[in-house]
């Protein structure tokens, strides 16, 4: 009976990746703060977990697909379309994800060491 | 990994902000400069450009423009910058936009700051993956 570790790990590995990736995409948020024009992003997270765990395995790489502009709740001036809490909220709410994601795969993985090593 | 990415994005920032601060310093010191028409301080401001990489956008400081706003000009004959009908030419800072700009550049500053500290304990935290 062979172990497959991507079954065995589940969703979180490809959760803990997008949300790498998400993170990245609001730091280029919060750092265009001041950029103008700059028009801000984000990842459509269900769409990017769907194809990362339904065989597209470039899902994962062409990330860019899956990046959509936020809608502004209000325009400034310069077009650009940060709103600094907005954008701080949701940078600590991914952070917290993350952090939820990897708690999960350390369940996971302390699950497999359990079963090789036995309860012993 | 993103996480190197992340950090030059941050790093891009501050140091887009560092530049604005610079200009705001400069700006206030010769707030009231005195000059003749060609050489009187403008204030300057630095202009933001984004650079895409993927995701990711980093900041990149294009130019530092003179501002074109009117310089304030005034009637001081005994003046030593005085020009032939007296006219002195003071700089066209506006006291007030800077220090407006200088408050945003050091929140967006504190912002990145934040950003990094935060990624760095993400990237900590998944250094000890499988440890515990």
């Amino acid at each position: 009976m062979g172990l497959n570790l991507e079954q065995a790990l589940g969703v979180h590995p490809a959760a803990l990746k997008l949300r790498a990736e998400r993170t990245k995409i609001l730091a280029s948020n919060l750092a265009n703060d001041s950029t103008p024009g700059y028009q801000a992003r984000d990842m459509d997270f269900r769409a990017s977990l769907r194809d990362a765990m339904h065989g597209h395995t470039q899902g994962l790489n062409s990330e860019s697909d899956r990046t959509l502009y936020r809608v502004s709740s209000r325009a400034s001036q310069d077009g650009n379309t940060v709103e600094l809490g907005v954008e701080q909220a949701e940078f600590a709410q991914n952070a917290v994800d993350f952090q939820t994601s990897l708690t999960f795969l350390n369940m996971k993985l302390k699950g497999l060491a359990t079963a090789i090593n036995g309860n012993s | 990994m993103s996480f190197k990415d992340i950090a030059q994005i941050a790093g891009s920032a501050m140091s887009a902000q560092t530049v604005r601060m610079n200009t705001v310093a400069s700006n206030l010191a010769n707030a009231g400069t005195a000059g003749t028409e060609d050489s009187a301080y403008r204030a300057r401001k630095p202009v933001f450009a984004s650079v895409f990489n993927g995701a990711g956008a980093r900041v990149q400081v294009l130019d530092v423009i003179n501002s074109d706003e009117p310089l304030n000009a005034r009637h001081e004959p005994g003046h030593p910058m005085a020009d032939d009908d007296g006219m002195v030419f003071y700089s066209n800072v506006s006291p007030v936009e800077e220090m407006t700009d200088m408050m945003a550049s050091s929140r967006a500053f504190s912002t990145s700051v934040e950003v990094l500290s935060r990624v760095n304990g993400m990237q900590q935290e998944l250094l000890k993956m499988g440890q515990n």
